[in-house]
């Protein structure tokens, strides 16, 4: 079953990390690519930049509406995801604790709704 | 009677943080469980059994911490129970399922006040209804100490990474599961008792090692977890004083939780076992571990937490000699890979050998665990590969193996352990 772990933290924590810091973190996320590259469950994986530069639109009333800034206004933001084939949720869960994120800030699990399924 | 005489917090948060709570907390988690064994034990029906203490058991949490533990806790409980249950079956008269409430209420009458002091403790076989063979393996230690310590669901999911939802549901199927197959509330006879003893030692080391994983003991909850088993232990320890197992588990987890305050630094820091200060160890644990091993030994056939302790002794003689003996661990080693055939026990002898005889031997005892795919997401595999490829000089390999480890740990003060360890080896 495919899982997507989704990472949501405070941009401000990494930014106002040293150099070296910033380094050590984000070679963390890369041993952790790797260690879900080597072991076959990996599907994708994205990193995205910060919620600053998000444009959110929408059509309201036949109207078309495009503001700066991301959906939620919350402290805590997407800052990329994971998508992993695994047996079950368990299996998830376990992958997900392992995620750097997870320290720095919180793991969403969510199964992936594969497409054509009720 | 059984109780936790030896067993210490040692966490430095829980000296500071209110130690009374802790302790009125623990006095209802003891009480609780000695009547859910003692309930369930006649019905076969734990789930009954807790659902007619509940409401007084999560009274009790909210009311001892503040106005003191009662002198006589289980008759406290058992009062609270009955007055809920009467509430209970009055409100209920008027639908049919009031039977099944009359039956609890029976039950909850056959003991009087003062006989409550006098309960009997059918804990050990209630131990042994979780451990049951018909009970799925992995269910049987966070049955224990819902059961027997009265945990809720979520903190025992919290403590063993499963959602909440799915561990309520594994914890009712599992309850489901004694009463509707009569599983025994009781301990098995001489025949069976090896084999069943060992599923019950297994469930409570289950979850002191879920407790351990939380190092700083930042986290309550594991905290609470690793003391708990600690308990349990101590508990069995009590009642089979003649199992050489059931005191060898003990002393294992003693011996584990005399370094608990030496695994981190001042500043948080992960320091490893071999870089431990052994002046910061606990010594009376270990002495109580030691006790306990002595006697463990006298009993004759030695098994496989027996042996496990013997290894955490003769890294504890680092106290008195300045080096842990290799000599002795990779022997103890070699018996528990020939007892279980653990792929983990074969990665421990495999750093057992290097130390002994060099990073070279141990490499080529670690090579032939390869192809063991319980260790392909098992990290102290890939950190120990790591160590003993940087020890023989091929840095690329020890690299890979490095960033394996690394992806794989989930305590961030490992991983940046891990982490400088890589960059060290890549400098040279």
């Amino acid at each position: 079953m495919e899982y997507m772990l989704m990472i949501f933290s405070d941009p401000t924590g990494f930014e106002s990390m040293s150099p070296a810091q910033q380094q050590e973190g984000l070679a963390a996320y890369g041993a952790y690519h790797q260690a879900l590259e080597k072991s076959g469950v990996l599907r994708a994986s994205t990193r995205l930049r910060p919620a600053q530069a998000a444009t959110t639109v929408r059509l309201k009333s036949g109207k078309t509406e495009v503001l700066n800034g991301p959906y939620a206004e919350t402290r805590e933001q997407l800052g990329g995801y994971f998508v992993v084939d695994v047996p079950d949720l368990d299996a998830a869960i376990a992958w997900a604790v392992r995620c750097p994120g997870a320290a720095h800030g919180v793991v969403e699990v969510r199964p992936v709704w594969p497409m054509g399924a009720a | 009677m059984a109780n936790g005489c030896g067993l210490k917090i040692v966490t430095a948060d829980a000296a500071q943080v209110l130690p009374a709570a802790r302790a009125a907390e623990t006095a209802a988690r003891r009480s609780y469980g000695k009547l859910v064994a003692f309930l369930a034990a006649r019905t076969g029906d734990v789930a009954g059994a807790e659902d007619a203490l509940a409401e007084a058991f999560a009274t009790a949490l909210a009311e001892w911490p503040v106005r003191g533990v009662p002198h006589t806790p289980d008759a406290w409980l058992l009062t609270v129970a009955r007055r809920r249950r009467v509430d209970a079956v009055r409100q209920r008269r008027l639908q049919d399922s009031a039977a099944e409430h009359l039956s609890l209420l029976a039950e909850l009458a056959a003991v009087d006040e003062d006989t409550a002091t006098a309960i009997p403790d059918q804990r050990l076989g209630l131990l042994f209804a979780c451990a049951h063979p018909g009970i799925d393996a992995g269910v049987r230690a966070p049955l224990m100490l819902q059961v027997v310590l009265g945990f809720d669901a979520a903190t025992i999911a919290s403590a063993f990474l499963v959602a909440p939802a799915t561990m309520g549901q594994r914890l009712s199927r599992a309850k489901a599961k004694i009463r509707q197959a009569g599983i025994a509330f009781a301990v098995p006879e001489r025949e069976a008792m090896r084999e069943r003893l060992g599923t019950v030692l297994d469930a409570i080391y289950a979850a002191y090692a879920e407790g351990w994983s939380d190092p700083q003991g930042a986290d309550a909850r594991r905290r609470n977890l690793a003391d708990e088993a600690i308990w349990l232990g101590h508990l069995l320890a009590s009642l089979l004083p003649d199992e050489g197992e059931a005191l060898g588990l003990l002393a294992l987890m003693l011996h584990a939780h005399a370094r608990r305050e030496a695994r981190r630094d001042a500043a948080g820091a992960y320091v490893p076992l071999a870089e431990q200060d052994p002046a910061r160890w606990d010594a009376p644990m270990i002495d109580e571990a030691e006790a306990l091993l002595e006697r463990a030994g006298a009993g004759g056939e030695v098994g496989r937490f027996q042996l496990e302790a013997a290894v955490q002794s003769a890294h504890a003689v680092r106290r008195h000699a300045g080096r842990a003996d290799w000599a002795a661990i990779e022997q103890l080693y070699d018996a528990l890979c020939a007892l279980t055939g653990s792929p983990v026990a074969g990665v421990n002898r495999a750093i057992a050998v290097a130390e002994v005889r060099g990073a070279a031997a141990g490499l080529t005892a670690l090579d032939a665990l390869v192809g063991d795919e319980r260790l392909a997401l098992y990290q102290p595999y890939w950190a120990a590969r790591a160590d003993l490829l940087a020890r023989s000089g091929d840095v690329r390999a020890a690299r890979d193996a490095y960033e394996q480890a690394i992806g794989l740990e989930r305590d961030p003060a490992v991983r940046r352990f891990l982490q400088q360890r890589a960059a060290a080896v890549l400098a040279l």
